[in-house]
């Protein structure tokens, strides 16, 4: 029999009981569109996370006073049970280290900033020129932080998007003077809005130098120092690197911490890349499922069929022409239920893109070739027990039977 | 006597069921000529179904031999078997057996389709055959929109599309009315008329009558061939 023969043949034993047909494309449909939507849940809530925390800086290297781990019996913690504060100093002694690319302080407080009457709360953050880069921030007018000597604090101030829409509203915002607590400052730059994010919400900000900050809070401490290390590799050589530098400044005792945005980030990775594969294979077990339906009816179709099965082979079929009639039938059904089941998925997952646009409900390429793979493998697979049957049957009493 | 073109030798058909044993067929000894009209009588469990099977390579003898054109068949594969079914033999059936989601040409056209004959010429075969049984504006009619007459007709067209040298048919008449019947039977003979052998099995006295050859079943064994008339008693 020639091969589109074959092909056609199946295809219309297939379309000629419908009911049974639809019935089987459903059940593959399903088991395949369960994985593509599943997995673009999973790798999409992964994607997510991983976004947020790339959107923060991801190779960052985040120093803080104090040291929070409790590492068992620290004879230089038994000493000084006070730990000393973070400076400027240290922060600019970071910069010896070699896997360091750039680092800002940063020095946090409430204070109130008004204009023309309108007075508001904010949180202001002292630092330096890099931090734009450090955080991964961008303007969306004037410039940022001048690059002067850390010490001096120019009295000048870049604003949140939100601070600008609240106290200027459409009128421009740049070159105007405020008042941040007791200093009159200048306003150089307006951060560009970013939205809501994982970290601390930049649209509300409000940046001035860090001496100045320490000024204005009469304070000379730093809240933490954030130091970019050189790549994505530089960040263990980074994190040592800042600790030895500041054992060594505070008199050899390691009281401060030093925590990576990656370590954090890996761990989630693998979280999330371990949940889609437990969906994937949850979703796997109804292809499946879908498989032994796939059988059953197929075995149920050859025993509808047994006189034609008869015929056939009166009429000059071998048995293996037989068998391959219905493994083609199988196969089409499964191979149909996969595409079906495909665009399923895919609409299924555009659709949650849709609702959450914020959500990459993207099915990974694996999981979609795996989905299908196993559709069609397990339609064949399970096509072969029913397809030996019908080959097997015994002409005579095959077509006696009506 | 000419070569002949079925023979059969000693042959022996036994059915068990459980422990009884059914002998559908003993020690039958049978030998038709190129062109033979044989007509297969005898009453209800005589083994004439069981004989046309065997003839028609869908079933094996427990004993004996079966040669075809000379050839020894009874111990061919199951794949040679299949091969000689498709070119050598036609088989008719008291139910049609027609696949009833296949149009009456795409089931005259089934066994060229199995032997993968290429569809060009399979589509002028199929004209032709519908031309010749009358179907032309039956073509595209599914088994369900045909009277008993033509689809018995399609049968034959499909029988006869591969040109084999033998014809089998199982009460091609069983399910029809007289005067239908007696047009499927004139369809047969005309075929006969063409050189391809005819057996038929029937319990109609007056068709099988027709034949020039009968042949009498009884429990399993021949009773009487009328070619042998005078020869045996
Ligand atoms: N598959 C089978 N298993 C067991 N016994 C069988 C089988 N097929 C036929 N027989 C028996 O063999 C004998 C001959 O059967 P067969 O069908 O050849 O008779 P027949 O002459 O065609 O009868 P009818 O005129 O009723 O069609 C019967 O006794 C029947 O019961
Ligand atoms: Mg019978």
């Amino acid at each position: 029999m020639r091969a589109p023969d074959l092909i056609r043949f199946a295809r219309d034993a297939a379309t000629g009981s419908p009911l049974r047909t639809s019935l089987l494309v459903l059940a593959v449909a399903i088991g395949v569109a369960a994985v593509v939507v599943l997995t673009a849940l999973g790798d999409g809530a992964r994607r997510y996370v991983v976004n947020e925390f790339s959107s923060i800086g991801s190779n960052l290297v985040i120093v803080l006073p104090g040291r929070s781990e409790t590492g068992g019996f620290n004879p230089a913690n038994a000493i000084t049970s006070t730990p000393r504060d973070l400076t400027v100093e240290d922060a600019r002694a970071l910069l010896r280290g070699t896997a360091i690319r750039r680092l800002a302080p940063l020095a946090i407080g409430t204070s109130e900033i008004s204009v023309g009457g309108k007075l508001r709360e904010v949180i202001v953050a002292g630092t330096t020129s890099q931090f734009i880069e450090v955080r991964r921030l961008s303007l969306a007018q004037g410039r940022f932080l001048s690059d002067e000597d850390w010490g001096r604090g120019s009295a000048e101030t870049v604003i949140g998007a939100k601070i600008r829409d609240e106290l200027f509203g459409s009128e421009p915002a740049l070159g105007k003077l405020v008042r941040i607590g007791d200093r009159r400052c200048r306003i150089i730059g307006v951060l560009a809005a970013s939205g809501q994010g994982l970290g601390m919400n930049s649209d509300e900000l409000v940046i001035v130098p860090v001496a100045l900050a320490q000024a204005m809070f009469n304070s000379n401490t730093l809240f933490r120092i954030l130091v970019e290390a050189r790549n994505r590799e530089a960040i263990p050589a980074a994190k040592a690197q800042a600790e030895e530098i500041l054992k060594l400044r505070h008199d050899g005792e390691l009281d401060v911490t030093v925590i990576t945005q990656d370590g954090v980030l890996a761990t989630f990775d693998r979280l999330l890349g371990v949940l889609t594969l437990g969906v994937a294979g949850i979703a796997a077990i109804s292809m499946a499922v879908a498989g032994i339906l796939v059988m059953n009816v197929m075995l149920v179709s050859v025993a509808q069929r047994t006189a034609e099965i008869g015929l056939l082979k009166a009429l000059g079929a071998t048995g293996s022409t037989i068998r391959m009639a219905f493994l083609a039938e199988a196969t089409m059904l499964s191979l149909a239920g996969a595409v079906v089941g495909f665009v399923l998925g895919q609409a299924g997952a555009a659709l949650i893109r849709h609702l959450y646009p914020t959500f990459p409900a993207y099915p990974p390429t694996w999981a979609v070739l795996a989905g299908l793979v196993t559709a069609l493998a397990s339609g064949i697979l399970f096509g072969v027990a029913p397809a030996r049957r019908a080959a097997a049957l015994d002409p005579v009493q095959a077509l006696s039977k009506r | 006597m000419s070569a002949a073109q079925i023979e059969l030798r000693g042959i022996e058909r036994v059915f068990r069921l459980g422990d009884s044993e059914v002998h559908a067929l003993r020690h039958l000894d049978v030998s038709i000529a190129p062109g033979e009209y044989v007509a297969v009588m005898g009453p209800s469990g005589s083994g004439k179904s069981t004989l046309l099977n065997l003839l028609g390579l869908l079933d094996r003898p427990d004993a004996g031999v079966y040669l075809l054109e000379g050839r020894d068949v009874t111990t061919l594969s199951p794949e040679e078997q299949a091969r000689v079914r498709s070119e050598r033999i036609g088989f008719v059936f008291q139910s049609f057996h027609l696949v009833p989601r296949l149009t009456a040409a795409e089931n005259i056209a089934l066994p060229m389709m199995l032997a993968g004959i290429p569809p060009r010429e399979r589509a002028d075969r199929v004209a032709r055959a519908l031309k010749d049984y009358g179907l032309e504006n039956r073509a595209g009619h599914r088994p369900d929109q045909l009277s008993g007459g033509q689809r018995q007709r399609v049968a034959i067209a499909r029988a006869t599309i591969m040109r084999p040298a033998v014809i089998l048919a199982d009460e091609p008449t069983g399910n029809l009315d007289r005067a239908t019947g007696e047009e499927v039977i004139r369809l047969l003979e005309q075929l006969n008329g063409g050189g391809v052998t005819v057996i038929i099995v029937t319990h109609d006295p007056v068709l099988g009558g027709h034949a020039r050859r009968q042949l009498l079943m009884e429990d399993g064994a021949l009773r009487h061939d009328s070619a042998l008339e005078g020869a045996a008693q």
